[in-house]
C-alpha cells in the first residue's frame, strides 16, 4: 500500500471526504447508541433538537460554542506553524485567574477601561504560559506536547489553590469559588434575560482577526511557511524560533480570552469547573476546521450543538450523555483521515 | 517524624514501589512504541480503558488474571487503532495519539454509566491481594519493599526484563529498534516496517493498559473517573529521562515514585502549613524538570515521529 498525492484537489474532492468523516462519526456512534438500547434515528433527533430545535436551545449552542471558538483559534494558529499546543486548558484557566484577580474590585474603572485591560492582561498571561513550552522547545528540544499536557495540571492544582486561599470568596460557604466580578467587569448579555453574552461577538471578531493574520501579514505566511517545513523554512532566512515564540504568543494569549469571556460573560466567578475541558476539545474544533479560522467559527458551533444537544437527549433517552464526547473524538480521528484522502490516494498492490 | 528519617522506613519503600508499579507497565509500553519508531500519545486514554476493562471484568465475575487478559486486549485494540492511523496512513502522530486518549477516554466513561447507570458511589472489587515470597521477604526494608508486593507488582519487573531481553537479544528485538533507528534497513532485510511497528503499538498499548489495571485492580479497588490523572504523560517523560532504556526508565520510574511517596509523607509532616497543592505539583513539575535535564543529550530514535513509506529515502 502506498500513498499517491494527487495534483490539486478540486472544491469537491476537498468537501465530499470531510461530509463522509461526519457520516462515519455518525455511522460510528450509532453503534453505540444501538448498544444502549436506543434508536439512532431518535437519539440524533433528540440531539439536533437538544441544540437548535428552539431559541433556547440555539443559544446555549451559541453560548457554549463562545470558548471553544477561542480554544479552537488558539489550537488552529499553533498547529499551522506545528507548535503543538495541547495547553490551552491551563491558559484558559491563566485567563480566569485575570479576571477575578483584576475583576473583584482591585481596579474601580468604567467597564470601557476595565473589560479591555482585563482582556490585555488575560492575554500576556496566557501568551506568558505557552511562551515557557515554546522556549523549552527551540532551547532545550524539549517535546511541547508532554510539557503543556503536564502545566495543565499543575495550573488547575494552582487554582484550586488560589480558591482556597488568597481568592477565596469569602462569602462561599467554604465552597472553593471566587467572589464574582463586579459589574463593571461583567460582559452584558446580547438579548436581555438569556445567557448569550458579548463574549460571542468578541469570539467571532477575533477570528476575523485571525483570519487576517493568517491570510494576509508576513507572520501568518511565517507561520505557515515553518509548519510546513521549518528547516526549508530556515533556509528561506525566517526566523523560525522567533516564528515560533510569536505563535506562542498568540496562540496563548486567545486561549486566554476563553477563560476571561466564561467568567467575565458567563459565571462570573472563577470555579474548578469553570471548563469541562475547553481546552482539550479546542483541538478537535480546529481539526474538524481544517485549521482555518473561518472554519473554526462553524466547527465551534457545531461541537458545542453535539454537547448541548447530548445533554437534552440524555435526559430524554436512556444514553449516557458521554455519547456527546465520543462523537467528537470519533470526529477527530476521522477528519484526519478525510484530509489525508483529499490529498492524497491510496494504491494498493 | 524527622523527613530524612522517612527514607529509611519500610512502609515508604513499599509505596514507592507500589506507585512505581502502574508507571513501569505503561513506561515499558510507550518504550517499544516509540524504539519502534512511534509516539503515542494515547497511552492516557489506554491507561484509563485498561483501568476500567479490568476492574470491569472481575466486578462482573471474571478471575483477576482474566480481568488482566481483558485490559490488555482492550489496550492492544487502542493500539491497532492508533498503528493503523499512524504507520500505513503516516498521520500525524500527535493529533492521532491526543484523539486516541479522548477516543478511549469517553468510550470508558460512556460504558461505565452505561453498565453502572444508578451507581452513586463505585462499587468495589477483591483486588490483588500482597503475596510475600517466603525467606526473601523476610530481608528488612529491602525485603518488605521487594518481596511483600502484590502478584503484579511482580510482573511489572518480570515485563522489564523481558522487554530488555526481547530488545537487545533477539532478533525480533533488533527489527523493532531498526524500525526505530533506520527503517530503510529493515526493509532491506525483507522485513516489513509497517508490521513490525504496528506490532509494537499493540504491545505497547497492551502493557500500557496492564498498568492502568493495576490502578484499579491492585493499587485500589474500584473505578473512579480521571484516576489516571496525567500518569500517562508522566511516563511519556519517564522514556525520555530513561533514553530509551529498560534499565534507566525502570529507575527513572522507581526515583519517581519514590519522590511521590515522599511528598505525600511531608505533607504530613508540614500539617497545613504548606497548600497542599503545592505537593501536589512536585511530580508533574519534577517530570517537566527531568526532561530538561536530560533533553539536551537525549538521543531519540532517529526515525521517532517519520512515517515510513516503501521505496522512500
Amino acid at each position: 500500500m502506498r500513498l499517491e498525492a494527487k495534483p490539486s484537489p478540486s472544491l469537491v474532492v476537498t468537501l465530499v471526504y470531510p461530509v463522509g468523516a461526519v457520516v462515519a462519526t455518525l455511522v460510528i456512534t450509532s453503534l453505540l447508541v444501538l448498544v444502549a438500547g436506543a434508536s439512532p434515528f431518535s437519539v440524533f433527533y433528540l440531539v439536533a433538537k437538544g441544540a437548535a430545535g428552539s431559541q433556547f436551545a440555539l443559544l446555549e449552542t451559541l453560548t457554549r460554542s463562545t470558548p471553544l471558538i477561542f480554544t479552537g483559534l488558539a489550537v488552529a494558529v499553533a498547529f499551522r506553524a506545528r507548535l503543538w499546543n495541547i495547553g490551552a486548558e491551563a491558559q484558559l484557566y491563566v485567563g480566569g485567574i485575570v479576571t477575578v484577580v483584576l475583576g473583584t474590585g482591585a481596579l474601580p474603572l468604567p467597564s470601557v477601561l476595565l473589560i479591555p485591560i482585563i482582556m490585555a492582561v488575560a492575554m500576556a498571561g496566557g501568551a506568558l504560559m505557552l511562551l515557557g513550552p515554546a522556549v523549552l522547545k527551540t532551547r532545550f528540544g524539549v517535546d511541547e506536547v508532554v510539557t503543556t499536557l503536564l502545566v495543565n495540571f499543575i495550573v488547575l492544582l494552582f487554582v484550586s489553590m488560589l480558591l482556597e486561599g488568597p481568592l477565596k470568596d469569602p462569602m462561599g460557604l467554604g465552597w472553593p469559588q471566587s467572589s464574582k466580578v463586579i459589574a463593571e467587569a461583567q460582559l452584558p448579555r446580547i438579548i436581555q434575560g438569556k445567557r448569550l453574552h458579548y463574549g460571542f461577538v468578541i469570539a467571532i471578531v477575533s477570528a476575523v482577526i485571525v483570519w487576517v493574520i493568517m491570510k494576509k501579514t508576513a507572520l501568518g505566511y511565517e507561520m505557515r511557511a515553518v509548519g510546513h517545513n521549518p528547516q526549508a523554512a530556515g533556509f528561506a532566512g525566517i526566523p523560525v524560533n522567533r516564528v515560533l515564540m510569536k505563535t506562542a504568543l498568540l496562540s496563548g494569549g486567545l486561549a486566554a480570552l476563553a477563560g476571561f469571556s466564561e467568567v467575565s460573560g458567563l459565571k462570573g466567578n472563577l470555579t474548578l469547573d469553570l471548563s469541562p475541558g475547553y481546552g482539550y476539545s479546542g483541538i478537535v474544533v480546529a481539526m474538524l476546521a481544517m485549521l482555518n479560522p473561518a472554519g473554526v467559527v462553524v466547527s465551534a458551533i457545531f461541537v458545542a450543538g453535539i454537547f448541548v444537544g447530548a445533554d437534552a437527549m440524555s435526559r430524554a433517552a436512556q444514553v449516557p450523555s458521554y455519547i456527546a464526547d465520543v462523537m467528537v473524538a470519533t470526529a477527530l480521528l476521522t477528519m484526519v483521515v478525510a484530509i489525508l484522502m483529499t490529498r492524497f490516494r491510496i494504491r494498493w498492490k | 517524624m524527622d523527613i530524612v528519617e522517612i527514607l529509611f522506613t519500610a512502609s515508604f519503600w513499599v509505596a514507592a514501589i507500589r506507585i512505581a508499579s502502574p508507571l513501569i507497565f505503561a513506561t515499558m509500553g510507550e518504550l517499544i512504541c516509540e524504539r519502534a519508531g512511534v509516539l503515542n500519545l494515547g497511552i492516557e486514554g489506554i491507561m484509563t480503558a485498561g483501568a476500567f476493562a479490568g476492574w470491569f471484568t472481575v466486578y462482573a465475575g471474571g478471575d483477576l488474571w482474566t480481568g488482566v487478559a481483558v485490559a490488555a486486549l482492550a489496550g492492544a485494540m487502542f493500539g491497532l487503532l492508533h498503528a493503523t492511523l499512524t504507520v500505513p496512513l503516516g498521520l500525524s502522530q500527535h493529533v492521532v495519539g491526543i484523539g486516541v486518549t479522548l477516543l478511549a477516554t469517553s468510550l470508558t466513561y460512556f460504558t461505565y454509566r452505561l453498565a453502572l447507570p444508578e451507581v452513586t458511589s463505585p462499587p468495589k472489587i477483591e483486588a490483588f491481594q500482597p503475596l510475600p515470597i517466603p525467606v526473601l521477604s523476610e530481608i528488612p526494608v529491602v525485603g518488605e519493599a521487594l518481596f511483600a508486593q502484590t502478584p503484579l507488582t511482580y510482573l511489572a519487573f518480570v515485563t522489564v526484563a523481558l522487554v530488555f531481553w526481547v530488545l537487545y537479544r533477539t532478533p525480533l528485538g533488533l527489527a523493532v529498534r531498526a524500525a526505530g533507528e533506520n527503517p530503510s534497513a529493515v526493509e532491506a532485510q525483507g522485513i516489513s516496517v509497517n508490521a513490525i511497528r504496528i506490532g509494537a503499538v499493540m504491545a505497547g498499548s497492551a502493557l500500557m493498559a496492564i498498568g492502568g489495571a493495576f490502578l484499579t485492580m491492585s493499587a485500589f479497588n474500584s473505578f473512579f473517573f480521571g484516576m489516571i490523572n496525567g500518569r500517562g504523560w508522566i511516563c511519556i517523560a519517564l522514556v525520555v529521562f530513561g533514553s530509551w532504556r529498560p534499565g534507566k526508565a525502570l529507575l527513572g520510574a522507581i526515583l519517581f515514585a519514590a519522590f511521590d511517596a515522599y511528598q505525600v509523607r511531608l505533607q504530613q509532616i508540614t500539617g497545613g502549613v504548606v497548600p497542599y497543592q503545592i505537593f501536589l505539583m512536585m511530580p508533574y513539575a519534577l517530570s517537566i524538570l527531568a526532561l530538561i535535564l536530560v533533553a539536551r543529550r537525549a538521543t531519540y530514535p532517529k526515525a521517532l515521529m517519520i512515517p515510513y513509506q516503501k521505496g522512500e529515502r
